[in-house]
């Protein structure tokens, strides 16, 4: 709430106000949204060209790649002919040299068309936003988890430093740190799917079972839970190390004895004063780790049968559907910004020392 | 314990053979020093003396190395020494607040200096968030903040050295303590904002006639401030007095020795007529030593110096010294 209140503009100085404190650098008082329109700003304009050499690299990365997607529907039809595989690659212009493939892709994304799948016989961006929302609510929900753990357990092992819940953990999350993810889901479906028969072992809902409503947020969040850990029992790791370092650190600092002697409890102390300045750290790493969320959704969306982007990416490899690919790819880019700009967003706001030129 | 009957001639606090340990090295040993209701006593001695590591005892925020391995602190009927944590809790920021050394690292860079007022208010006096604030743009004004009503929603960085210990002290007497310590206030800040800082403090001390420690090495403020100087050396006070009788006539060597090496006193000497003269040896060399703490580094040095620790003598009226060479210690009146 006392967030909330902050980001209005509250004492905005008006134009032109001369600052009244000589010893004070810059201008005057920058407010709370002022911060954080001014980070959203300078980082919008900087994404454009960002996106446009990705594209263009992955565009050319993936022509070095030996096959398109005639080839492998040819391969697959098992009888086509030379007559056939042209008719096909004149269709979806892949007779056409490299660089006029290029001129035509980057001429239909300038129009906002991420071009046509041969493969599903439907234009990309339909394709990719019927599969969006899955991998953006697996992500979401497997990074509150890793947040959210991670916090309490690097809290815990700050508070309890080399005594043995922070021996336990440690090792805890170590183990956690180098077992890779593929595996830990596969141990995971093994064990409540077949073995407890809790949770179900893939998909995204119960297929034609009729729910609605609440029912069918349940079956869904059911279907979640597997996969959602998966991908977040590496980042809890991470994010509890680091948390125990950023608490232990703040910990040290004079302003948190200054908290102590106004006679505040060991609670307040700690969520007022600690956590808030070491949650800086964290939110840093959190938004770094997006691409690399996305990354791990491939490996696990496949393992899941998680009708997600993930998956989707896979399937376009294998198929030689490259619009597909590049599409995902390009919104992958584009998501990786944005949390970039969330976080740059959300530090302005938990920092005030953040103040961007 | 019980509560004592208050009258006027018991002191405030009243801190007996208080000894502070990091595991089994003994930092503060036997200290024996009291303030009075509206008092001015300063702490002096130069680094490593202890100075600091009284004051944050007294708070019971020493490091968590550090133990309070004996002795008692008695204040307002309570023995701050042994008291349990919630009453810690409703004495610290009430009845006794302390001001740290860094201004500059003293304050939560994440929280406006109103709402670090405010808290301390909304704490103890249960104030609403409103009146909290108005609370804290009023303690601003009285501080000295300019143009508190807009300061109060600002964040420390924004601030000076001077202008955030303001804060610091705003935060310190909020709730009208009735002892604060003040740890090298002004250490961290320029001269010229010293003296305003050092006067903000004796004027609040006056109005709300509160007792005040001086943690200090600056003698200069010793003598305009102090009530009282209790001076340290490695752990142990070796001398206390009025500020005057002290400047005039040092009873310790160490107090001479200080005084001798600083500019400001001891009758116009300055840093341009000639190099100032120095106590030989560092404070390091007290570790482990049997007799006098002082006396690897002391003029007056005699054999039976390093043999006991020399008790505080009377040595005239209202003040005690630890050097049986320079005294004679007067018959008790």
């Amino acid at each position: 709430m006392a967030g909330l209140r902050a980001i209005g503009l509250r004492n905005r100085p008006a134009a032109g106000t001369v600052c009244r404190f000589p010893e004070d650098p810059g201008p005057c008082l920058m407010t709370t949204a002022e911060r954080i329109f001014k980070s959203l700003r300078r980082n919008g304009l900087a994404a454009i060209p960002t996106v446009l050499v990705i594209v263009v690299l992955n565009f050319f990365l993936l022509k070095l790649a030996p096959g398109d997607a005639a080839d492998v529907m040819a391969g697959e039809s098992g009888a086509a002919t030379e007559e056939l595989m042209r008719q096909l690659r004149a269709r979806f212009g892949l007779d056409l040299p490299v660089l006029g493939q290029l001129q035509a892709y980057l001429g239909g994304l300038a129009q906002g068309s991420l071009g046509f799948s041969p493969r599903y016989n439907m234009p990309v961006t339909d394709l990719i936003l019927q599969r969006l929302p899955r991998t953006l609510t697996l992500m979401g929900f497997s990074l509150s988890i890793a947040i959210a753990l991670g916090l309490l357990a690097g809290t815990v092992m700050a508070l309890n430093a080399g005594r043995w819940p922070d021996r336990v953990l440690s090792v805890l999350t170590l183990l956690l740190y180098s077992v890779p993810g593929f595996w830990i889901g596969l141990m995971l479906i093994v064990l409540f799917s077949i073995k407890l028969g809790w949770l179900p072992s893939g998909g995204s809902e119960t297929i034609a079972s009729g729910r609605t409503g609440f029912d069918l947020f349940v079956d869904r969040l059911r279907h979640m839970i597997l996969p959602a850990l998966t991908l977040a029992l590496f980042y809890v790791a991470v994010y509890a190390r680091l948390t125990r370092a950023a608490v232990m650190e703040v910990a040290e600092q004079d302003y948190v004895r200054t908290a102590r002697a106004k006679g505040l409890s060991a609670f307040a102390v700690g969520s007022r004063h600690v956590l808030r300045n070491a949650l800086l750290p964290v939110t840093t790493l959190a938004g770094m780790h997006i691409g690399g969320i996305l990354g791990g959704a491939v490996v696990v969306e496949t393992v899941y049968s998680w009708p997600g982007l993930g998956r989707l990416a896979f399937e376009a490899v294998l198929r030689r559907d490259y619009n597909v690919l590049l599409g995902v790819l390009l919104l992958s880019s584009v998501l990786v910004i944005l949390a970039n700009m969330i976080v740059d967003m959300l530090q302005a706001w938990l920092d005030p020392r953040i103040e961007v030129r | 314990m019980k509560a004592g009957p208050v009258d006027a001639s018991s002191p405030l606090l009243d801190v007996r053979d208080l000894t502070i340990a990091f595991g089994d090295t003994v930092r503060v040993r036997d200290l024996s020093f009291s303030v009075r209701e509206a008092e001015t006593v300063a702490i002096v001695g130069e680094s490593g003396s202890g100075k600091s590591l009284t004051g944050l005892a007294l708070m019971r925020l020493l490091p968590r190395s550090a133990r309070i391995a004996g002795g008692a602190m008695a204040f307002m009927g309570r023995d701050l020494a042994v008291i349990d944590e919630p009453e810690l809790r409703r004495l610290r920021g009430r009845e006794i607040a302390m001001i740290f050394q860094e201004p500059m690292t003293s304050l939560n860079p994440v929280l406006t200096i109103g709402a670090q007022i405010a808290e301390v208010v909304t704490l103890h006096e249960g104030l609403s968030r409103s009146a909290a604030r108005r609370r804290a743009i009023e303690l601003l004004d009285r501080v000295r903040v300019p143009d508190p009503a807009r300061r109060v929603d600002d964040y420390p960085h924004r601030l000076s050295g001077g202008m955030r210990q303001r804060v610091m002290i705003a935060m310190a007497v909020a709730c009208g303590p009735r002892l604060l310590i003040a740890d090298e206030p002004t250490t961290a800040l320029d001269v010229t904002i010293q003296a305003q800082v050092l006067d903000l403090l004796d004027g609040l001390r006056r109005d709300l006639s509160m007792g005040l420690i001086l943690v200090t090495h600056d003698l200069g403020v010793v003598g305009q401030w102090a009530d009282r100087v209790v001076v340290m050396y490695a752990g142990t006070k070796v001398e206390e007095a009025p500020p005057g009788p002290v400047f005039a006539d040092p009873r310790h060597p160490y107090t001479a020795g200080l005084l001798a090496a600083s500019p400001r006193v001891g009758g116009g000497r300055s840093y341009r007529s000639g190099p100032l003269p120095e106590i030989p040896g560092n404070i390091a060399s007290a570790v482990d030593e049997a007799g006098c703490s002082f006396a690897p580094r002391c003029p007056h040095a005699i054999a039976s110096c390093r043999l006991a620790r020399p008790p505080l003598v009377r040595v005239g009226e209202d003040r005690v010294a630890a050097c049986p060479v320079v005294n004679v210690a007067e018959p008790a009146p």
